[in-house]
């Protein structure tokens, strides 16, 4: 009984992820819908994603799930059929009872049970609209009955031959369920066919040899019967046959059917077919069940591990093969090339598992967008493109909460009401494009509007009033739009349910980031403002450069470096607390020894005789890193330190290098506050008795400087 | 044992230790009565230590490892085994004994604590040891010696005194921890 248990909970599992599938592609669809795309395939897909969602419930008794599914469905077929119109209401009504069903699914997912009028005006609403339609409509499913039977009355025989395929069980279908549901239908006679059944040693128990014969007396139409079939109809042949009266009944010809069944009106029967329309849009069920698998991540995961060591392997055999001699060598180096280029290959095809499209982001941002403009009272159009553009599966996860945040951003700050964007001559409704695109191995995602743009005097008065800038600091404006990636910055002079939380874009900054990312804003005030945020296609790769301090080497995230030098003696300055600074184009920057944080013997302390490297920190501040060499920039696999120890002051994770050798990834962040926690930024940064102090007072020390700095976009590094 | 510390590579010594403890093990097992545990046996120095079998997960030469830093002296670095990253003790300088001089020689038992694999590098392994719940004595109190907390019994064995080693406690994470502070203010 447990392992059925575990089996359930499995099963239970799998329908839950089904759910979220279904509803991601129905939330999508239904976007499509109220754009005012009325697309019969939308409206199919649509009626497909409840009505699996039904049936899943179904199996596993969620009852409420059922019951709303089904009125939900009903409608839908209704508007399939052209019952009824698709005004833009109906739309309305259709996305809040998904969202009904949304709820219903998470409701049945946690165990819980959801309250009893929960749901109830929406299916209300429902309701009314199957109302007058009701009366001609009957039986599950509410489907119409053919125009040929429309003028009859009173129950009706029909004798329905199901000749399933005997790969049906493998598709996960069951023959019972669809005669409980032909039962419900009304009275309902069965009868198997076993003549096909193969003796018992050769039975294969995936493989389906029944047929049955199926004999209805029902009130409903033909339609009503192909819909109890219809997730099967790639899977059988079905004979719905209409029985004038019980004579008729004849007994099924079982010569018949051990042929193969051919479509074809024989008898007066027909074979079950879609209008010619419906079926060419209809994916076949078959080829997407072929065309994907569900595997769980951790496999991939480690797949991904294992082709990491192998690039690594084969590594180390090149540097062995390398210091060999004579013929031997040559035939084993062309045998190595191809190898590796086969390990590329592998490599490469292995974190395209990984891969994405940002659709699945993308596909909430609409609904969001909807919630919004009726929440502010704006009109707000939301345009996106580039869904297909892929990424890793974990960036795409970390990528919801930071776009949420930006795009509600747009909408409350960014984009003016109706009334003002007409005085300001722009059309009424607001546009927000949302675009993603790869480019240069990174993927760029553009959220751009047509609002306002940043208003700049109120932005630098906000961060003036906040201390991040010092009142008679000159700002280009450039700058002056990035402050608003300063931590704890805020202009939201109300505290709105949309924004203004305390949540601010900093945070956005931060989480972008964390994900190797960038993020910057481009304004033009009365124009509107662009937001550019650059993402790494994976979190399991970063490209780093080596360095060496000493006889140690770590990476520095490639992403953060803004540049690197050989500093003049006469540019560095030492603090009376032993702490440096570097001077560059008249800014000083702290200058980190790692030689002295980590305490590495043999390394170079004089930055003149070393190197420095200039890196932003993910929280927005600039440090100079002093290094012995560069040793040149590479695509690192990130390794956890923490799975097997504790986490590491200053270190983010590791790598293994090609020869075999862990190597350390430096977390900038850290590194800065241990260099604070040292007691450096106790004191003035800038000496003052030093006559280049530029146009900083001494009262704030670093910070002014930290977020224009940042947005300099040097990326060069030299060495 | 004393054949054991002169192999040459992991792969022998384990070899080795197969050969030489099957009949002695197979004897065991028959005449044994209650729990009884297995323990590998390792040398530091002149003392000899050991660990329950069921955490170790392997047996390795000493490679170079890469430091970390601002950790106690006894956390050796990092080594990567087969992709995964994994920390290396020094168990004399976990005793108070000085750091080890670690030559192609030297042992790195790998062991599973936790959850966590680790290693910990000794001189050589010397034993596969067999031995049920009374022959495992307890530690004698003893209030100056720092090792006795990281111990959880002796076991004689043919004359000589075997330390076993409570491995959870040697390197839990808080242990690791006030040790890393020690380090770092001394």
């Amino acid at each position: 009984m447990a392992s059925d248990n575990q089996q359930l909970e499995q099963f239970k599992a799998t329908f839950f992820e089904e759910c979220a599938e279904l509803q991601s592609d129905l939330e999508q669809r239904l976007e499509n819908l109220s754009a005012g795309n009325y697309d019969l395939e939308d409206l199919h897909a649509i009626f497909r994603a409840i009505h699996s969602i039904k049936a899943g419930a179904g199996a596993f008794s969620f009852t409420r799930l059922v019951q709303f599914s089904h009125k939900f469905e009903a409608l839908l077929d209704l508007l399939r059929e052209g019952q009824v119109e698709p005004t833009a209401e109906l739309v309305d009504v259709l996305v809040r009872a998904s969202d009904v069903v949304a709820d219903l699914v998470e409701v049945a997912q946690s165990g819980a049970e959801a309250e009893d009028d929960y749901g109830a005006d929406v299916l209300e609403e429902i309701e009314a609209l199957l109302g007058s339609d009701e009366k001609t409509a009957s039986g599950a499913g509410a489907a119409q009955d053919a125009p040929a039977d429309a003028d009859e009355a009173g129950p009706r025989r029909f004798r329905i031959r199901f000749l399933p395929k005997s790969s049906l069980l493998q598709s996960a279908n069951e023959p019972l369920l669809l005669i409980r549901e032909l039962k419900g239908l009304g009275a309902l006679e069965v009868e198997a066919d076993t003549q096909s059944l193969p003796p018992l040693h050769d039975i294969e128990p995936d493989e389906l040899h029944l047929r049955w014969t199926l004999t209805l007396e029902a009130d409903c139409g033909e339609e009503a019967i192909k819909e109890v079939f219809e997730f099967v109809e790639d899977e059988c042949d079905l004979e719905i046959t209409r029985l004038e009266d019980a004579s008729e009944a004849a007994p099924p010809e079982t010569a018949k059917a051990d042929a193969t069944p051919e479509p074809g009106a024989k008898d007066g029967s027909f074979v079950e077919r879609r209008k010619g329309g419906r079926r060419a849009d209809d994916p076949k069920p078959g080829s997407q069940r072929t065309s994907s698998i569900r595997v769980d991540l951790d496999k991939v995961d480690k797949l991904v591990n294992t082709v990491g060591e192998l690039v690594i392997t084969q590594a180390m055999l090149a540097q062995q093969i390398d210091a060999l001699t004579g013929d031997r060598r040559a035939r084993l180096m062309s045998g190595l090339e191809e190898l590796s280029s086969h390990t590329r290959d592998l490599q490469e095809n292995v974190m395209a598992i990984r891969m994405q499209p940002v659709k699945s982001v993308f596909s909430r941002m609409p609904r969001m967008v909807r919630d919004l403009s009726s929440k502010l009272g704006k009109k707000v159009r939301l345009i996106t493109s580039g869904e297909e553009t892929e990424l890793d599966k974990t960036v795409i996860e970390e990528l919801a909460d930071p776009l949420t945040h930006m795009i509600r951003n747009s909408a409350d700050h960014g984009l003016e009401c109706p009334e003002d964007r007409k005085t300001a001559g722009k059309p009424e409704e607001g546009t927000i494009h949302l675009t993603a695109e790869h480019r240069g191995g990174r993927i760029v995602i553009l959220i751009e509007d047509d609002g306002r743009g940043i208003d700049r005097q109120r932005v630098l008065a906000k961060a003036i009033d906040q201390n991040l800038v010092s009142a008679d600091a000159k700002l280009s404006d450039e700058e002056i739009d990035n402050l608003i990636f300063a931590p704890g910055f805020s202009t939201a002079s109300a505290v709105t349910d949309v924004s203004g939380r305390g949540v601010g874009m900093d945070v956005v900054r931060r989480n972008i980031m964390n994900l190797g990312g960038k993020v910057s804003v481009q304004s033009e005030p009365g124009k509107g403002a662009s937001f550019v945020l650059t993402l790494p296609l994976t979190l399991a790769v970063l490209d780093g450069m080596v360095v060496t301090v000493g006889d140690q080497k770590y990476v520095v995230p490639l992403n953060n470096i803004l540049e690197s030098f050989r500093p003049r003696p006469q540019d560095l300055k030492t603090l009376v607390n032993g702490g440096q600074v570097v001077r560059t184009r008249g800014e000083f920057t702290r200058l980190v020894s790692l030689a002295r944080i980590f305490d590495v013997p043999n390394a170079t302390h004089d930055p003149s005789q070393g190197l420095v490297v200039m890196v932003e920190a993910d929280g927005g501040s600039v440090i100079g890193i002093v290094v012995d060499e560069l040793l040149g920039q590479q695509q690192v696999v990130i390794k956890s330190l923490e799975a097997n120890y504790d986490p590491i002051e200053g270190i983010s994770a590791a790598t293994i290098l090609g020869n075999g050798q862990v190597c350390l990834i430096l977390d900038l962040d850290s590194l800065e506050a241990m260099d604070r926690l040292s007691g450096l930024d106790a004191l003035p940064l800038i000496d003052a008795a030093d006559e280049e102090t530029p146009d900083e007072g001494p009262a704030e020390a670093v910070e002014p400087q930290e977020v224009p700095a940042g947005e300099d976009g040097n990326t060069e590094s030299g060495g | 044992m004393e054949a054991v510390q002169t192999v040459k590579t992991e792969a022998e010594a384990v070899n080795a230790l197969a050969l030489e403890n099957e009949p002695e093990l197979a004897e065991e097992a028959t005449g044994a009565t209650g729990d009884m545990s297995q323990f590998i046996s390792f040398r530091i120095g002149e003392e000899e230590y050991g660990v329950d079998i069921m955490a170790v997960r392997e047996i390795k030469g000493w490679t170079s490892v890469t430091k970390l830093p601002n950790t106690p002296d006894f956390v050796r670095g990092v080594l990567n085994l087969r992709g995964v990253i994994v920390p290396i003790f020094d168990l004399r300088c976990r005793f108070g004994m000085g750091e080890t001089e670690a030559t192609k020689l030297h042992v790195v038992i790998i062991v599973t604590v936790r959850e966590r694999t680790i290693g910990i590098l000794v001189d050589a392994v010397s034993d596969i040891l067999t031995a049920n719940a009374e022959q495992i004595r307890p530690v004698p109190e003893m209030d100056r010696d720092r090792q006795e907390r990281f111990l959880a019994g002796l076991i004689t064995v043919e004359e000589r005194m075997v330390a076993l080693i409570a491995l959870d406690e040697l390197f839990d994470s808080k242990t690791i921890a006030s040790a890393t502070e020690h380090a770092v203010t001394e």
